[in-house]
């Protein structure tokens, strides 16, 4: 080969890295500007229709009412930030293991943290919804022992993550059991299983500044090292032996990226309850739309997890309004179609 | 002769005896049920599975509580029944528990398979409607016919109306015009306690206003910004979350937070309140008590 060619070669490359980068940024670009207008809206949806919200909002009680700054702004926040933190979750899940379906939730991830919530409520003979600021603290806690366990055993159960068939099935087969030990510490009290049973299915309705606040600083602390490590998650999906070649401690690395994971879901399980499918579909999301490296998915699936909640959200209180859905399942209904339409799509090429 | 007369004396007595019962009197019971199913029984049942607390407690307020061979698992008052064998409840009964109690006739609520399982092992069924405040009555008047107690019902039915009166006229005579807007939390979900639960049937009968609409159903899972809004005078919630409610977002900014005006109840006394059966007045005595203390 030529040096000229050598050099052109190289030219097309960098100019498709620069389109693939310009490309991201614009992606970016249009999930934060679509977050500001859920986030706009999320203030005008309440509990009455959008007419008699909008002759509210024009009063000028309204904007120092509390219903506004209290409950449905740091609603809106708190269902993004989770929303992220489960996009970031999968994003570094499907990296990591090098495998398109791993997410918080099919980990047993999410079970586990579900499980340590309980656990935590139970023992302290608290309740979910009105939790101070050091409760707050040991749910979370909780939650994160519960889903590095879940991962732990997930990951024992499979021998590793090279497989991708018994790597599911394993994690499949936690979070059933991780759910049914749950299902039973709360069957032994009925008063609290209904309350547990609307977290269980995912709630943003209690989602206060106090949640915001945990979950902005959590995702601070995953979304650095996620970061800094994105090069490292680079190499891994290259195979193991690519990124021993390259001199990374792969142990520290993977235990590293497990504790981000573990955290990320542990933060958003406590608050938000059981949310399926966001960190499943934000990372496929994001790849279907442009060409991504691991840095840019670890920014840019959390930019679409938080819109997809935030969607999400706005959709469970406004659907059978003044009542609202659990927000997982509309979580499920969606993402569960999004998959459906990957599959078929799929099967049509094949 | 005074033999004679004792034997005769004895002879009345045993003729008087199955004269009065339904198995000589050839009358059968006949009552239908709520889904319009007839029952025919030869004589009052004698093993009785109840599976839920109002009927149980129903069966025992007409005196019949020895006839109960297993109830469900939530059925408690009277003391007595808490130490028969437990059926599970109405979402995971036990069949095997029910059919080792070889009841004559087992009393529920309209719960589908149970229903089909247990006819289809041959057990005798009856439905009842439990919901609502007439449901009480009915429930009592039947029950009656059924255990062949159909005098005993109608004082226990009368002494009920009686008493509820007596609570309603009292609280709202003590209540002196002041309607307050109540808000009755089920769980934290939020599940609300709407107009046409029975709970809410109280509330308003004595004098409350909900701030739920009928629209929403007995037990709507509610948009919190929802209850903020509608800023209720009273809150009714169980005594776990009773202590943490001005943490949750906004809550704060409710009336009934911000003066303390909050009600929970023991488990014990909120049965009586959740549950249409024959302790009704007790459970409204509660409620009435609740609302003179804390109603602005």
């Amino acid at each position: 080969m030529s040096t000229s060619r050598l050099f052109a070669a190289r030219d097309l490359h960098s100019r498709a890295e620069r389109d693939s980068s310009a490309g991201v940024t614009r992606w970016m670009l249009i999930y934060i500007v679509v977050a500001l207008l859920l986030a706009a809206m999320s203030l005008l949806v309440g509990t009455s229709s959008l007419r008699t919200s909008l002759e509210w909002l024009r009063t000028p009680a309204a904007l120092s009412d509390a219903v506004l700054w209290e409950i449905r702004l740091p609603r809106a926040l708190g269902a993004w930030l989770a929303g992220a933190l489960l996009g970031l979750g999968g994003a570094i899940a499907q990296n990591l293991f090098r495998n398109p379906l791993a997410e918080p939730y099919l980990l047993g991830s999410a079970s586990g943290a579900a499980l340590g919530v309980t656990v935590c409520l139970m023992a302290a003979d608290v309740s979910l919804s009105g939790l101070a600021w050091m409760g707050e603290l040991g749910v979370t806690g909780a939650a994160f022992v519960g889903a590095a366990a879940g991962i732990a055993l997930t990951l024992t159960l499979s021998r590793g993550v090279l497989q991708t068939a018994s790597l599911l099935l394993a994690g499949v087969v936690v979070a059933f059991l991780l759910s049914a030990i749950t299902s039973l510490l709360l069957l032994r009290s009925p008063d609290t299983w209904r309350a547990m049973q609307s977290f269980l299915l995912g709630t943003t309705g209690l989602l206060g500044w106090q949640s915001v606040g945990l979950l902005a600083v959590v995702l601070a602390i995953c979304l650095v090292p996620a970061v800094l490590l994105s090069r490292g998650l680079d190499a891994l999906t290259l195979g193991e032996d690519t990124a021993r070649s390259l001199g990374l401690p792969i142990g520290g690395l993977r235990v590293a990226l497990l504790a981000l994971l573990s955290l990320a879901t542990a933060a958003a399980v406590s608050q938000a309850g059981i949310v399926g499918f966001v960190g499943l579909v934000a990372p496929h999301l994001v790849r279907e739309s442009v060409h991504v490296n691991s840095r840019q998915l670890i920014v840019a699936a959390p930019l679409c997890g938080g819109v997809l909640l935030q969607a999400a959200d706005l959709i469970s209180r406004w659907i059978i309004r003044p009542s609202e859905l659990p927000v997982g399942i509309v979580t499920a209904c969606l993402g569960g179609s999004y998959l459906v339409v990957l599959l078929w799509r799929r099967a049509q090429r094949e | 002769m005074k033999p004679i007369l004792r034997a005769a004396r004895a002879l009345w007595v045993i003729v008087a005896a199955l004269l009065a019962s339904p198995v000589l009197a050839h009358e059968p019971i006949v009552l239908s049920d709520a889904a319009n199913q007839e029952l025919r029984l030869a004589a009052p049942p004698k093993r009785i599975v109840s599976l839920l607390p109002s009927l149980t407690e129903s069966v025992c307020e007409l005196g019949e509580c020895a006839r109960l061979v297993a109830t469900d698992r939530y059925s408690n008052w009277p003391e007595s029944v808490q130490a028969l064998p437990k059926a599970g409840g109405l979402e995971d009964v036990q069949v095997e528990q029910i059919v080792r109690a070889q009841p004559d006739i087992v009393l529920l609520i309209h719960a589908p398979r149970v229903l089909d399982r247990l006819r289809s092992l041959g057990i005798v069924t009856f439905e009842f409607e439990a919901q609502t405040y007439s449901d009480i009555a009915r429930n009592i008047s039947i029950l009656g016919v059924m255990l062949a107690v159909p005098e005993r019902a109608k004082n226990l039915n009368a002494q009920i109306e009686q008493s509820t009166t007596a609570v309603t006229a009292e609280a709202r005579g003590r209540l002196a015009g002041r309607a307050p807007l109540v808000y009755y939390e089920v769980d934290d979900g939020p599940y609300g306690a709407g107009p046409e639960s029975f709970i809410g049937q109280e509330l308003t009968r004595l004098g409350a206003r909900n701030i739920l609409t009928p629209d929403l159903g007995p037990f709507p899972k509610l948009n919190p910004e929802y209850v903020v809004r509608a800023n209720p005078d009273v809150i009714l919630v169980s005594p776990t979350e009773a202590p943490h409610l001005a943490n949750r977002p906004g809550w704060s900014e409710i009336r009934a937070v911000r003066e303390h005006r909050i009600c929970s109840f023991p488990p014990d006394v909120r049965d009586t309140a959740v549950r249409p059966g024959p302790r009704i007045a007790t459970g409204l005595q509660a409620l009435a008590d609740c609302l003179i203390r804390v109603a602005p």
